[in-house]
């Protein structure tokens, strides 16, 4: 009987994302010694939570074939939603704790009905991904602004001081966003990779027709996905919210972009079929540090952050190609 | 005799090899290719014929070797093996029709045929002129179309057609057929052989691929017979018969193709019926009934609604209100492939690129899709995955150096036979299969034979559609006919033959009351 061996040898594609993260850490190091401060290291970490928890959800969207556009007024949606359901029910309830709760579980519901309704905008009317977000995505912005009235929401203090402790605190040292960014990381990673939904998104990514074919629940499973991404989008604004305690029609602006880059540059292909859930890890850490590098140094001013991003993201995609061609000829 | 008119040589090939990494798929190949001849290329799958006509063809860079080719002038002019690519091979009449279709499917057939050739009036497209010649291209094939809807909407041999309109319009002085007939229907087929008996007249040298024998001895002046990437012989076609030519591929004697079928019991369980079966716009009447141990073959003209059908049993399509379908006797409704895959059901399509196989993944990920639920207990057990795929490898004699490779790199004989082991791992009770040998060789042909006939023979049933009427005569207890739709007779026994099966399948004979009706069951 033939050996059969399943090996993906270390290339670039796999191994590249590390490898930036890992030379920016260098350089990070170099340029400041505040760098690698404890207090600086875990804000970075920190920092990426909130786009990599969206970015992991957006792994299985566009790993699936998808896309996701409504991502960050979803997020500013959701927080303005929390706000206001915690301002309100400040009164009624006595018990600080129990109403931040609901208001967690309001937001989970919330994120995942919004990403339900994308979900099925996309599989049951059969429009485009790209146009159905495009038009939440431009909803939810609008919706956020209206409910502040143009301006701020902001949320009570009373409530504000005991919901802070879920960013600020910490465990073992590390604060709690970082926690759950490494929860959702780790079950994201068994979902994608070692479950029949994982085997299923990278079929459909690869060829909807064959997935069909193959008696997957097509519909089904790209309808998950957007549920996926928008409990991400949640879970991102549950910590976000005690951060700032507001949102406004600026809350999150650009975030869906910043999710997509982290995908991308972690080696997930943007035409889907293949998505990689530590990669998005690093992708999230790589867009942050870049952040921070320009923050803590004077040679590049900090105005250009968004242009070294811009630069990483197709120089990624570009590494990526070029191993990629090499696996598999077309 | 080189350089004496009218069989000039064209081509040569000396000490040809070509290796995938570490594995080498073909080596010291000398091939000479004459004008105005056609050269057979026969083989097993994964034999190399493919990869070889991609050397010739700058679809692949060569390993080593030499490759010459005649100039205008007719004499042989070495090839520059790192510059040989496909746009300079089309440049000197070097065209080669892939196994697999390439179209564009958005496009229609003009644009298709005309793709990175334009025809231009200044700076504009000269669409007129390109429609007239894309009509005289189809005429000359027989094929009769609508040349400007996008081809997505065309069925797989006719698309077949568009590929060959194509080559054809490129002027060619050597053509490559990689299995062009794989897919098509003996009219199409023979329209084909027509075109190139024109082409050889003009003194175009034609290297052709097929796992069909009859077609070789139709058409071939010279066989040549490649095993396990080396090339075994170099015969003239007239000297050989097919059964010489299976041997020689085989490298062993071929007896018996067919298994002698025996009939399942008369009073066996029915286990799928279908009365009054009709989908709008595809099917307007099939009833039928399919037993236990039972291979029911399923003939009839391209069009004439069978992949529908099957497509509307495992829950692809709507059935109307008045069909009814029956499983063990309990009236069912699919509302997805799964739900009919849960009741033993497994439809192994036609389409093995469109619908078939994930070409950039991995065999063992493409041979579970299908039945990825029983190798999963919340986790997937990759273990047993594993298992699984090197049994099946074992089964379905899937041929391989390198199993790392993706299912697209596999040669278009062994994707078939993953496919077919992707659809029994789900181990189906009752088995459709369309188009089952579609581009295997004969060898493996008559192992899938065999397997068919021994699922059979242990009580699964077997739908088969086929347009290989010989496979439909030689395997199928019972050869269902459909026309325009239409269920028009079951034959059995004496009757099931290849021009009663003709007659029914053109419409001329029906088992249909006026009424629409059944007469006989
Ligand atoms: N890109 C590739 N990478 C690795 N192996 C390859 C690649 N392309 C082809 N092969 C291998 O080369 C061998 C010969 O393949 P080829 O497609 O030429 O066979 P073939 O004679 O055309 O068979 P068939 O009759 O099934 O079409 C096969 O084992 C195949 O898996
Ligand atoms: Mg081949």
């Amino acid at each position: 009987m033939p050996e059969i061996k399943i090996t993906r040898s270390i290339d670039l594609k796999t191994a590249g994302p590390f490898v930036a993260l890992i030379a920016l850490f260098i350089l990070g190091a170099f340029v400041n010694d505040a760098f690698l401060s404890s207090g600086n290291l875990s804000n970075i970490l920190a920092r990426s939570s909130f786009i990599g928890i969206v970015a992991i959800g957006a792994t299985f969207v566009i790993t699936a074939g998808g896309i996701d556009l409504s991502v960050g007024s979803m997020a500013a949606f959701i927080s303005g939603c929390m706000i206001l359901i915690m301002n309100s029910l400040m009164d009624k309830i006595e018990s600080l704790p129990v109403l931040i709760l609901i208001a967690i579980f309001a937001s989970a519901l919330i994120g995942a009905a919004a990403g339900c309704i994308n979900g099925l905008l996309t599989t049951k009317a059969k429009i485009e991904a790209f146009i159905v977000t495009l038009g939440t995505m431009g909803i939810y912005r609008s919706l956020i602004t209206y409910m502040a009235d143009g301006g701020t929401l902001s949320l009570n203090f009373t409530v504000g001081d005991v919901y802070s402790e879920v960013y600020y605190g910490t465990l073992l040292g590390v604060p709690y966003p970082v926690w759950v960014f490494l929860c959702v990381a780790i079950i994201g990673y068994v979902l994608l990779n070692k479950t029949v939904f994982g085997r299923h998104c990278f079929a459909i990514g690869s060829n909807e027709k064959v997935a069909l074919y193959s008696a997957i629940h097509v519909d089904r499973v790209k309808t998950m996905t957007y549920i996926l991404q928008g409990i991400c989008v949640s879970i991102a604004t549950i910590i976000y919210v005690p951060r700032l305690g507001s949102a406004s029609g600026q809350t999150g602006v650009l975030w869906e972009l910043e999710a997509i880059a982290a995908v991308i540059i972690g080696g997930t292909m943007l035409k889907g079929g293949y998505g990689r859930i530590w990669g998005t890890v690093v992708g999230a850490l790589i867009l942050t540090l870049i952040g921070n590098i320009l923050n803590l140094t004077d040679m590049i001013s900090n105005y250009l952050n968004g242009a070294v991003q811009g630069i990483i993201v197709i120089a990624a995609v570009y590494l990526q190609r070029g191993a990629w061609r090499k696996r598999a000829p077309t | 005799m080189p350089d004496t008119p009218p069989h000039r040589t064209l081509f040569t090939a000396k000490s040809l090899t070509k290796s995938f990494g570490e594995v080498r798929v073909l080596s010291n190949i000398d091939l000479q290719v004459n004008q105005g001849e056609v050269l057979a290329l026969l083989g097993e799958n994964g034999a190399g014929k493919s990869t070889l006509v991609k050397l010739i063809g700058g679809y692949e860079t060569v390993s080593g070797g030499l490759l010459h080719l005649a100039n205008e002038a007719g004499e042989l002019r070495p090839l520059n093996s790192d510059t040989w690519k496909h746009a300079t091979a089309e440049a000197q009449g070097v065209i080669l029709i892939h196994q697999e279709l390439n179209l564009a499917e958005q496009l229609n057939a003009v644009e298709n045929i005309f793709l990175g050739n334009e025809i231009r009036r200044g700076p504009f497209l000269d669409k007129h002129r390109m429609l007239e010649l894309t009509r005289e291209y189809l005429s000359i094939l027989d094929c009769d179309i609508d040349p400007l809807v996008p081809v997505a909407q065309l069925s797989v041999s006719v698309k077949q057609m568009i590929e060959i309109a194509k080559a054809y319009a490129k002027n060619s002085r050597l053509l490559i057929l990689d299995e062009p007939t794989a897919v098509l229907t003996a009219k199409e087929s023979e329209a084909l052989f027509q075109l190139i008996d024109r082409l050889t007249e003009q003194g175009v040298a034609i290297v052709y691929i097929s796992h069909k024998l009859d077609e070789i001895e139709r058409i071939a002046d010279r066989v040549v017979v490649l095993r396990d990437g080396e090339l075994v012989g170099d015969y003239d076609a007239k000297t050989l018969t097919k059964d010489d030519m299976a041997r020689l591929m085989v490298g062993r004697e071929l007896t018996n193709l067919f298994p002698v079928a025996t009939p399942p019991n008369a009073t066996s369980e029915v286990v799928l019926e279908l009365k009054k079966g009709a989908v709008p716009g595809l099917i307007s009447n099939a009833s039928f009934q399919l037993r236990a141990g039972e291979i029911l073959g399923f003939a009839g003209l391209v069009g004439s609604g069978r992949t529908a059908l099957m497509e509307a049993i495992i829950g692809l399509h709507q059935f109307s209100k008045s069909s009814e379908l029956l499983i063990r006797g309990k009236s069912v409704s699919f509302s997805s492939l799964a739900a009919a895959r849960d009741a033993g059901i497994a439809y192994l399509t036609k389409d093995r690129k469109g619908s078939g196989l994930l070409l950039g993944m991995s065999l063992p990920i493409n041979f579970s899709l299908f039945s990825l639920h029983k190798f999963s207990n919340g986790l997937i057990n990759t273990k047993k995955e594993q298992e699984a795929f090197s049994e099946a490898v074992d089964t379905f004699e899937i041929r391989l150096k390198d199993l790392s490779i993706s299912a697209g790199n596999l040669s278009g004989g062994n994707q078939q036979k993953l496919l077919l082991a992707k659809v029994m791992a789900a181990e189906p009770s009752i088995i459709i299969v369309d188009e089952p040998t579609r581009g295997i060789d004969i060898g493996t042909k008559s192992q899938i034979y065999h397997f068919i006939a021994n699922l059979a023979e242990k009580g699964h049933s077997i739908i088969m559609v086929s347009s290989d009427m010989m496979e439909v005569i030689g395997l199928s207890h019972r050869v269902a006919v459909m026309c325009r739709g239409q269920l028009v007779g079951i034959l059995e026994g004496e009757q099931k033959q290849e021009h009663e099966i003709m007659r029914y399948a053109a419409g001329l004979e029906s088992q249909l009351t006026q009424e629409g009706e059944k007469a006989s069951a």
